[in-house]
């Protein structure tokens, strides 16, 4: 503490200088762990741990035609461009996407949100000739940018259709805490971070919620007392691609 | 034989006097860096940070990506929040903002600003209400002098 | 082979130098095609988020089929000890190592990071398959080189076999690992089955050879030499073989296919009603690539040097196109991620892509190609790699 340095010249600052050092040493519970961070949000200088999985529930029945809430706040959050607002559509880069699905027979539809399903068997990781695309500790999968050479041979292998490649230079128009570049590959990444700082949500999962739809739900899967884990239990759900056996993180109830 | 070798003395004296003396040699351009905007201190000091900076960057970005540590200390976005700019407010957008004139000096080509962006994380300051707005408040507020104010705790728990 | 003479080609003639300067200029509008794709993105190319693999792919993949094909003919004279082969294995030593330096070359260049080959030849991911190319590529190179040493360097001669042996069973490996490639991926409809690999071999086998006689009657008729019917007539015979080997391949894949219903509709997609690809298999790669090339080497056309000319390039554009209906084919049907449903989405889901190559694209897969041809084309004038004459005299007393 820089004030501890100097010899304070009267007695009301030394009391000014005790009181604020106090004050600040008292948010400090203990090294790393400060009193205003949230519940589940890890100390900054911790390695993430498989103690914790992350994963989100989609609740299909609440999710709506032509709402794209989920897609907005994640392109806001992450920095990409919209798809409606690309010159080049068809090469885009897509996070996350609104998925109709309707039946031949019935002509019931169907609506929900698609993004990378943050397989626990992820096949992309398995096809990375150099181990950028990776599985988190904490069951995210992302992309380590600084590696990726940008085969796209993790783009073959996603049954999801997960990643996109970046085309064309971003010319500094990267969010700080989103660094994204030409040449590479990326999908959704949990919002890690977020994750990271303690949110505790995603973006989509945020603008569900703020919006009222309260079709998407994020948490902690290993957590038999987070609300993901106890709505998982209430409802059947299923994964998408279940016969991949690719155990994912993503959950859908009413598809 | 000894005039030979007196002469080919005379000669390589003058060559080096001329070289030492010459204008052009003795006023070779030295890169232009700006200050940091904020901040005292670097993270260390600065003949360890010109020599190893690359090596801090390249062994916590994995930490980082790979294992979720995300420390302020050897963060690169907190350099860039110290270092960006005044008047372009990035590290990288005139030759005088701090990474691009030592590395065009040195002509070592940098790939970070590809992917990361140049600038800090100014657009966050104007929400205040969002959970990054939030957190740069905080902090903001304890490098300002240490005493946080209910209010300031108020802004950030979720 | 104290009866075979090894001579370089004198390569002097302006007819070389025109040889030259032509391959020469493919090869530098692929670079100009690199420069401009590196520069600007994969922006201006044709493929996109959908397909994700164009045309380089094809020429690449292509070009490294054939190559580990190229191969063949010193296989089958060292391995399998056939005499009248021997004096055709240098040139088939060196137009393996040219084509897979060519498909190489076209594949490292168009990736998203070209700038970081090193991290590809540093950081590895051992369930990869890619990371595996790594080593098999480059050992391919490393053992081909031997072999090839072995066969101009009298002192290391009699290591000829096991050079060829090691070249031989590496080479099946890195094929089926090329073939794997796809048959791997449990995404697409079209992959995830172990059929590619041994697809992938014997479409090597009929693209290599297609490739060498083409080279072996260029090369011979343009030097003036002699090649005699008999090494001729012996190649083509064995072309016709592995021709009717790819057909038989392909005809059990996709009948195989057509008896599940799920594959219903991507079988349908490929052989009856989708875009471009029926055109491509039944015209390009059935009829081209394999029927009319069969009709022509198993009869009395056959014996004629022009119709075998138009049959070697009649499969080398089978060939491309079989690539082309395999790799880009398989990413124009839509995943199928809700089985029977309808899908549709702002990402191009549950639609059949299309796909449109570009100029660089085109320029760079020919580039490759153009590669291969010019270090063929320099090797034959710098190394004794070609015999003075084959004529059938000469080819008799090696069978004694």
């Amino acid at each position: 503490m820089s004030e501890m340095n100097q010899m304070p010249a009267s007695a009301d600052r030394r009391r000014f200088i005790g009181a604020a050092s106090v004050t600040v040493a008292g948010l400090t519970i203990a090294p790393g762990v400060m009193l205003y961070e949230v519940a589940h949000g890890k100390a900054e200088a911790d390695a993430v741990t498989s103690k914790v999985r992350w994963g989100m529930l989609v609740d299909s029945t609440k999710c709506a035609t032509g709402c794209d809430d989920c897609v907005t706040a994640c392109s806001t959050e992450n920095g990409w461009e919209p798809v409606a607002e690309s010159k080049h559509p068809t090469q885009a880069p897509q996070w996350i996407r609104k998925l109709e699905l309707q039946d031949p027979l019935t002509q019931v539809t169907t609506n929900l949100p698609m993004m990378c399903q943050h397989c626990a068997e992820p096949p992309c990781v398995d096809v990375c000739p150099t181990g950028a695309s990776f599985k988190r500790a904490d069951g995210i999968v992302l992309v380590d940018r600084h590696i990726c050479i940008g085969c796209r041979y993790c783009m073959m292998a996603c049954p999801y259709k997960a990643r996109s490649l970046v085309h064309e230079p971003l010319n500094d128009t990267q969010k700080p805490d989103v660094p994204r570049g030409v040449g590479c590959v990326e999908s959704c990444t949990f919002c890690v971070q977020k994750v990271d700082r303690g949110d505790g949500t995603t973006a989509c999962v945020e603008a569900c919620t703020a919006a009222g739809h309260n079709a998407l739900l994020f948490g902690d899967m290993n957590d038999p007392e987070s609300e993901i884990a106890k709505q998982l239990r209430a409802m059947p759900t299923k994964q998408v691609r279940a016969d991949l056996n690719l155990n994912l993180g993503v959950r859908y109830h009413g598809i | 034989m000894r005039h030979r070798l007196g002469r080919l003395f005379l000669l390589l004296s003058a060559l080096f006097a001329f070289i030492g003396f010459t204008p052009v040699y003795a006023g070779a351009p030295k890169a232009v860096i700006e200050e940091p905007v904020k901040g005292e201190r670097c993270v260390e000091d600065e003949d360890y940070m010109r020599r190893n900076h690359m090596e801090l960057l390249k062994h916590h970005r994995d930490e980082t990506v790979h294992a979720g540590v995300r420390t302020k200390k050897y963060s690169l976005k907190e350099c860039i929040n110290c270092h960006a700019g005044k008047q372009t407010g990035s590290v990288t957008a005139a030759k005088e903002n701090f990474c691009v004139s030592c590395h065009s000096y040195a002509a070592v080509k940098i790939d970070c600003f590809d992917c990361h962006s140049s600038k800090p994380q100014a657009s966050a300051m104007k929400h205040p209400l969002t959970a990054e707005g939030a957190h740069l408040n905080h902090q903001m507020a304890t490098q300002r002098g240490g005493n946080v104010s209910v209010q300031d705790l108020a802004g950030v728990a979720k | 082979m104290a009866s075979i003479t090894f001579r370089e080609v004198q390569g002097e003639s302006l007819k070389y130098w025109a040889l030259l300067g032509g391959i020469g200029v493919f090869v530098v509008f692929g670079l100009l095609a690199y420069l401009y794709m590196h520069h600007h993105g994969h922006v201006v190319t044709g493929m996109n988020n959908q397909i994700v693999w164009g045309i380089p792919h094809v020429f690449a993949v292509f070009l490294i089929v054939a190559a580990s094909g190229a191969l063949n003919v010193a296989s089958i004279a060292s391995v399998f000890n056939k005499p009248m082969y021997k004096p055709l294995a240098p040139l088939s030593a060196i137009l393996a190592l040219a084509l897979m330096a060519g498909g190489l070359l076209v594949l490292v260049l168009d990736l998203g990071r070209s700038d970081r080959l090193i991290v590809a030849m540093t950081h590895f991911n051992f369930m990869s398959m890619f990371t595996w190319n790594v080593f098999l590529y480059s050992g391919f190179f490393g053992l081909v080189g031997i072999y090839l040493w072995t066969m101009l360097d009298r002192n290391v001669k009699s290591y000829s076999k096991a050079a060829g042996t090691a070249a031989f069973i590496w080479r099946l490996i890195l094929t089926t690992g090329t073939g794997s490639l796809f048959g791997f991926l449990i995404a697409r409809a079209l992959y995830g089955t172990s059929m590619l690999a041994p697809m992938f071999i014997i479409m090597s086998f009929a693209y290599g050879l297609a490739i060498y006689l083409l080279v072996l009657m260029a090369a011979y008729a343009w030097t003036g030499r002699e090649l005699g019917d008999a090494v001729l007539m012996r190649l083509k015979s064995l072309l016709a073989v592995f021709v009717a080997a790819v057909l038989y391949f392909v005809v059990v894949y996709h009948l195989t296919n057509l008896y599940f219903a799920k594959m219903g509709g991507v079988e349908a997609f490929i052989l009856l009603n989708g875009d471009i690809y029926p055109m491509l298999f039944w015209v390009g790669q059935i009829l081209l690539g394999g029927v009319a090339p069969l009709l022509i080497l198993l009869t009395g056309l056959g014996k004629q040097r022009a119709w075998i000319v138009a049959a070697c390039l009649l499969i080398v554009v089978g060939g491309v196109t079989q690539m082309y209906v395999t790799i880009i084919g398989a990413q124009a049907w839509p995943l199928d991620m809700f089985p029977a449903m309808k899908v549709s989405s702002t990402f191009y889901d549950g639609v059949i892509n299309s796909y449109t190559p570009s100029v660089p694209e085109w320029f760079l897969g020919l580039g490759g190609l153009a590669i291969a041809l010019l270090m063929t084309t320099f090797a034959v004038k710098v190394l004794r790699l070609l015999p003075e004459s084959l004529d059938d005299a000469t080819v008799a007393k090696l069978e004694h």
